[in-house]
């Protein structure tokens, strides 16, 4: 019998790193089969592409690269593969993939020391540099349900409902898509934005799991909804019915599971509500204003870089603590 | 329910101890006790190799303000003085080793029948019993119970919280010394002259509640249920939970004009005051998935670990980690021959635990929320860290309570505890070394 000192705690919880991420993967799981149902295996080969090749990377990164003798995955990079695929449309070739993945686990994560160190969202990362390097080929949109029979990239292009919004206004868009349709994620748009119910039941196991808090989310979509329904009150003709700003586009898929990146979101509860606060004014800024229909990314982005910032600011008060 | 912000919820492994009765446990043939039995100044010894001592008998004198009387906690013969290894301090300090020539001869307290003490006579009563904080601070309980002149106390709590897993034996004790608890209190208020007395106790010791309530007939003292989370027992997270008073940062409960005293320190007061016993024994928990049987003792203060081990069975030859105390805040140690001291609340043995590497902070915000006194845990690791200590006391530094919860919860298995206690040490040592 050897008796070992150690430091209190003597116990520890079950959690680990590693739990989390499975868990985040799980969550993701439900949108992944929707685009499959609303893609095409396409859609459901790019998401699997996505975490391989993610995980694939980082192992290259860390043990060849920098030489490290272990690498036990944590699947922190499969999350951030995956969810770039999400945020992909379903007719993006596989090599795109494989840049975004670079660009998002290489420089936006690796180079700023790995997990924990990163200052931006790597998936965000990813996807934005796509966005500007090769922009035909990341707004290549079709209607969902039309690809289980054909190839991807046989079928018709069409608009996502934000970009009907955009060009053509709200009555238009109204009568292309359905609030149902928005809902159950029967739109075109990226491969794991489009259902908002099938997010949303990923979300609620993250949060019977206890791996997130629902501030961010909540603080999020509460102020695109506060934010659209005062724009609708002005002009509603141009602006959207602060339904369809919250049930269209990226949102849902980027306040559910982008913007509650751990890494690179406020540790309190006021920052975090802060944090949810100046993404969504910044996405409705983006998307009323800017030429690019959608704002999501861009706004977490954006926040991401302020969050040390939020972090000096909005400190929890010391138990006792008397205000001065 | 009553309750704090902040905490967690460890598994609370009661059950394991909670069904075994209190065994008084034989006066062992040698005992090693700590001339530092409590918190402030190590009392002076006053006996000498080869001196006969009763039961009872005191064996060292205070040595300074804060400290406490020492007694012999068998009857025999001092054997010598001699260092060993004090698990609190982490150094060898003095110890009184004591060989027992025959049973239990008391030397009682002398004093005039309790009912006609005055507050002065309880109060030196209490400091000549050497009774001191049992939860685990071992902090002098005379001088908790008289605050400076300027500090009017109202409120006198029980802490009957045991918040930590494992740990069982003031439920037991407030089962089966239920009226001895009470009478204590009746004299720690007497003692404080307040008028108003709390009982807090966790969800989880209903039964205890119950009891005590049947036994309880004047409204002077209440009883307050607390819910079930760790830490609870946390003095200002108990004051808060049952009056909604913040002790202040820096401060202490009686800035709030409360005093808070453990279970076990009450049923001493009783029994040092009516019974006219010093302290010089203790009930304890043996527990954990290590022990064979686990059970709640009463024993002598410098008995061996190894010694009380023996009443639960022994150890399983799986076993890794023999705590001094309870799982979340207690003392490891390598060795079986350390005596327990008078604030030893249990002794807990952990089989071999799953093996975590530790990782990099994923800033997940658990110990965050998890922080009962409103810190930044994973703030304070990387300050600390970076030997950035005015940072860290800045960030509040100070404040924390070491319960544990930020490294509990953490899931890249971060030591925030080990950290912080460091860089406490390293800053008061750099800043006058004023505690």
């Amino acid at each position: 019998m050897k008796l070992i000192t150690k430091d209190a705690p003597h116990i520890r919880s079950e959690d680990t790193v590693r739990n989390i991420m499975i868990d985040v993967l799980i969550a993701l799981g439900p949108a992944v089969a929707g685009a499959a149902l609303f893609f095409g295996w396409y859609a459901l080969f790019l998401c699997i592409f996505g975490a391989v090749a993610a995980e694939m990377i980082e192992w290259f990164i860390v043990k060849v690269l920098r030489k490290q003798k272990e690498f036990v995955p944590d699947f922190s990079a499969a999350v951030t593969g995956l969810l770039l695929a999400m945020n992909l449309p379903p007719t993006a070739p596989w090599w795109l993939l494989l840049i975004g993945i670079i660009i998002a686990i290489g420089i936006a994560k690796q180079a700023f020391g790995g997990i924990g160190q990163n200052i931006f969202n790597p998936a965000l990362v990813g996807r934005v540099f796509l966005l500007i390097s090769f922009p035909t080929l990341m707004t290549r949109w079709i209607n969902p349900l039309m690809a289980f029979s054909k190839s991807p990239w046989d079928v018709l292009t069409s608009a996502t409902p934000l970009g009907v919004l955009k060009q053509q206004g709200l009555k238009e868009a109204l009568s292309s898509f359905s609030y149902t349709d928005l809902f159950f994620g029967n739109v075109g748009g990226c491969i794991g934005e489009t259902s908002v119910l099938l997010l949303v039941i990923g979300f609620v196991y993250l949060l019977y799991k206890q791996r997130v808090s629902p501030i961010i989310p909540l603080s999020y979509i509460g102020t695109v909804f506060l934010f659209s329904s005062l724009f609708y009150f002005i002009n509603p003709g141009r602006f959207g019915t602060p339904l369809f700003h919250i049930l269209s586009g990226g949102l849902f898929l980027g306040a559910l599971f982008m913007a509650t990146d751990m890494v690179t979101s406020p540790m309190t509860f006021k920052g975090q509500a802060v944090f949810g606060l100046g993404c969504g004014l910044v996405t409705m800024t983006i998307r009323y204003f800017a030429g690019y229909p959608e704002g999501v990314s861009l706004a977490i982005l954006l926040m991401n870089a302020l969050t040390p910032l939020i972090d000096r600011v909005f400190k929890p008060r010391i138990f006792g603590e008397v205000k001065s | 329910m009553l309750s704090f912000r902040g905490g967690i919820h460890p598994p609370e492994k009661k059950e394991l101890a909670k069904e075994s009765q209190l065994l008084y446990l034989n006066p062992p043939e040698v005992v090693y006790v700590f001339l530092s039995n409590h918190a402030g100044a190590p009392a002076k010894c006053i006996v000498k190799e080869n001196d006969q001592v009763k039961t009872g008998q005191v064996i060292g004198e205070p040595g300074g303000f804060i400290s406490a009387y020492v007694h012999s906690p068998i009857t025999g013969v001092v054997k010598k003085i001699d260092k060993i290894y004090h698990p609190i301090q982490g150094r060898p300090m003095e110890a009184v080793v004591i060989q027992k020539t025959s049973d239990d001869e008391w030397q009682y307290l002398e004093h005039a029948d309790w009912e006609n003490l005055t507050k002065e006579q309880l109060l030196e009563t209490i400091k000549k019993a050497g009774i001191v904080g049992l939860g685990g601070a071992m902090f002098p309980t005379h001088v908790k119970l008289s605050p400076p002149a300027d500090k009017k106390i109202d409120t006198f709590i029980v802490n009957a919280a045991e918040c930590e897993p494992y740990l069982t034996i003031d439920h037991k004790l407030m089962l089966q010394k239920a009226q001895d608890l009470i009478l204590g209190i009746k004299i720690v208020m007497k003692t404080l002259q307040v008028q108003k007395a709390y009982i807090g106790i966790e969800s989880n010791k209903i039964d205890a509640y119950e009891h005590l309530k049947t036994l309880l007939n004047s409204d002077q003292i209440e009883l307050k249920l607390l819910k079930t989370k760790y830490p609870q027992g946390a003095e200002k997270q108990l004051i808060y939970a049952i009056t909604g008073r913040k002790v202040p940062v820096g401060g202490l409960p009686m800035d709030v004009g409360v005093v808070v005293q453990n279970v076990q320190t009450v049923i001493a007061i009783k029994e040092a005051v009516v019974d006219r016993k010093p302290l010089v024994q203790r009930g304890l928990t043996i527990s954990g998935e290590g022990v064979n049987k686990p059970i709640n003792v009463v024993a002598r203060i410098g008995t061996v670990v190894e010694e009380i081990l023996k009443y639960a069975g022994g150890i399983k030859e799986e076993a890794e980690r023999v705590i001094l105390g309870g799982p979340m805040t207690g003392i490891a140690i390598n060795r079986l021959d350390i005596p327990i001291m008078k604030g030893t609340s249990g002794i807990t043995v952990l089989l071999k635990e799953k093996e975590y590497v530790q990782k990099a902070c994923i800033r997940c915000t658990k110990c965050v929320f998890a922080c009962p006194m409103g810190l930044q845990p994973y703030l304070l690791y990387l300050l600390a860290n970076k030997r950035k200590y005015d940072d860290a006391v800045e960030e509040g530094l100070l404040a924390c309570v070491e319960c544990g919860s930020c490294a509990y919860v953490c899931p890249s298995k971060i030591d925030h505890v080990r950290a912080i206690k460091l860089a406490k040490k390293v800053y008061q040592a750099l800043r006058g070394g004023k505690k």
